[in-house]
């Protein structure tokens, strides 16, 4: 796979009067790849999209969309880009079709091109049952659909999604990633979300960034590393007293939840379940549940935060 | 940029503001023109016998034009309100922002495609004073210049609203502000009508002023220039408007 670079964000700065939105934030995004954007809210996903996209001005930075600079060429620049913003920004009063193919014709598409273009996006997206409904009356999700497809009609070679998974049902988002997933194949995708497990299932790097800063920049394996401690949550029938389960090989810290259930803290190099399966049996303590538990995201931003400053003292 | 002009029509057609506010301009204005029918079918044996009286196109024609001038002033605030002020609140500008087009090309699409409707209604309007060919002659020239002259004072208040619309999110906001400055451009004129030095600028500024003598048949490039000037001015402000809208905090 060719590894060209298609987007390159370099310095960008934003300020909201005396708040920093974004400082200084770099990044670079290859063909094929889908990059997560991942952050509390106020983190400045947004607004690093938005100024991704061209529709906010960055106040120092630059960024480079296959190799045209946006901010000296917006023109060219944006022709390159799909944008979903957090709200999809849609015609309400339009239908389905009418709209994808004012989209089309928007981006600069030949009049031959736009009829297979809005049929190919129309099946992609799954609308064409609702191909000539009103965009207005569509629900959520079909809406959300619809701003993905506008969003990917020009076939560009970066598709910029902002929180496509919000405020969706469990269902719709399971369609949704499936969709993004099916984009990646042929459009490098950046996203942003506030959700981890969805940066586990679609990404293949991962971007944190916390008050305005890029705080973590990798692939996704070496985001999982740096989740240092991990924990099981155990729970007995007849538990053994905290002490005995405190003695086991591994563990660290045993935190009591109620009188049967405990949080088990363990360093990663040591797995203590093997042990305590065998110890739970033996010892007759009748186990009922074992949960490996990961760090909470907002775990994960602390931990990354504070490594971050421990980093800049040393 | 006829792209935007169009999807901007054809959005206009979709809401049934666009509708409601044709028919009902046109029952309005229908019946101004029965009544100046009415009167001048009252006064015409009186009129006859003096020689150089005005006409049917004096006395039919040019007031009706007046009051469509009017008409007009009251409706478009409520048609330019929606083009900026309502895709602000939808969150739907990005769409466009994002497209490959500039600013300008947004800005000006969106005024040709207001332009567009407006030119549709004056032409629905201008089939009434036309159908009085049918029972007497009537100055065409005289009714050209008049169009020619609505069609300008509508190009300078489509602009004027469409800069409205860029500076709020509320189109409510919108259309009260830009009937308001509308408004005031119309009787700046009345300052100009008092006697002290500076009266003269009032006079100039006003939308009325110039319209005046081409509802009389006279086109003076004055007046032409003044509709231009004050249709580009704005237009110009509104780009600068949206584009400090991305740099702004």
């Amino acid at each position: 796979m060719s590894s060209q670079t298609l987007l390159s964000a370099e310095q960008l700065s934003r300020r909201f009067g005396l708040q920093t939105a974004v400082q200084s934030v770099s990044f670079s995004v290859v063909q094929g790849e889908v990059l997560g954007f991942l952050g509390p809210n106020g983190a400045g996903k947004s607004t690093t999209m938005k100024m991704l996209t061209g529709n906010l001005a960055p106040d120092s930075g630059k960024v480079i969309i296959n190799g045209i600079d946006l901010l000296a060429d917006p023109k060219a620049a944006k022709r390159h880009i799909g944008y979903l913003p957090e709200n999809p920004p849609l015609y309400r009063e339009l239908t389905v079709r009418e709209f994808l193919t004012f989209c089309a014709r928007l981006h600069g598409l030949s009049n031959k091109l736009i009829q297979p273009a809005v049929d190919n996006v129309i099946e992609r997206c799954g609308l064409q049952t609702m191909q000539r409904r009103l965009i207005g009356q569509l629900s959520k999700g079909y809406q959300q659909r619809c701003g993905i497809a506008q969003a990917i009609i020009h076939q560009p070679d970066v598709v910029i999604l902002d929180e496509p998974t919000s405020g969706l049902d469990p269902i719709q988002i399971q369609q949704i990633r499936q969709l993004i997933r099916d984009i990646a194949h042929q459009h490098s995708v950046i996203l942003s979300t506030h959700i981890l497990p969805e940066v586990e299932m679609l990404c293949d790097r991962v971007q944190i960034m916390h008050q305005g800063q890029l705080v973590f920049s990798d692939t996704l394996q070496a985001l999982q590393s740096q989740r240092q401690h991990a924990a099981l949550k155990v729970a007995f029938r007849s538990p053994p007293s905290v002490t005995a389960l405190a003695n086991l090989p591994g563990i660290i810290n045993v935190e009591t939840i109620n009188t049967q259930q405990f949080r088990l803290h363990f360093s990663p190099e040591q797995d203590p379940t093997d042990t305590l399966l065998h110890t739970a049996v033996a010892e007759n303590w009748q186990l009922t549940q074992l949960t490996p538990e990961q760090d909470s995201l907002e775990q994960l931003f602390t931990q990354l935060v504070s490594n971050e400053t421990e980093g800049a003292a040393a | 940029m006829w792209l935007v002009a169009r999807l901007e029509c054809y959005r206009l057609f979709m809401s049934p503001l666009a509708w409601v506010l044709l028919a009902l301009v046109q029952l309005l204005l229908a019946y101004l023109f029965l009544t100046h029918i009415d009167y001048f079918s009252q006064v015409q044996g009186q009129i006859a016998a003096i020689p150089g009286a005005p006409g049917v196109t004096e006395l039919i024609v040019a007031p009706l034009l007046s009051n469509m001038a009017i008409v007009l002033l009251l409706v478009t605030p409520f048609i330019t309100m929606r083009s900026f002020a309502e895709e602000r609140r939808n969150e739907s500008l990005p769409l466009l922002m994002t497209a490959p087009l500039s600013v300008a090309q947004i800005v000006i699409g969106k005024y040709l495609g207001l332009l567009g409707f407006f030119v549709l209604l004056l032409l629905l309007l201008m089939l009434m004073p036309l159908s009085m060919l049918l029972g007497s002659p009537i100055d065409i020239y005289q009714l050209a210049a008049g169009f020619i002259g609505l069609l300008l004072l509508l190009s300078s208040m489509i602009a004027i609203g469409i800069f409205m619309s860029s500076l709020t999110a509320q189109p409510v906001i919108a259309a009260v502000s830009s009937f308001c400055l509308l408004f005031l451009l119309w009787i700046i004129d009345w300052a100009g009508q008092s006697d002290s030095a500076g009266s003269n600028v009032f006079s100039w500024l006003s939308l009325i002023s110039h319209f005046e003598p081409l509802l009389r048949g006279e086109m003076f490039s004055a007046d032409i220039i003044y509709y231009l000037l004050v249709s580009t001015a704005f237009l110009l402000m509104t780009i600068r408007r949206l584009d400090s809208l991305r740099v702004a905090s």
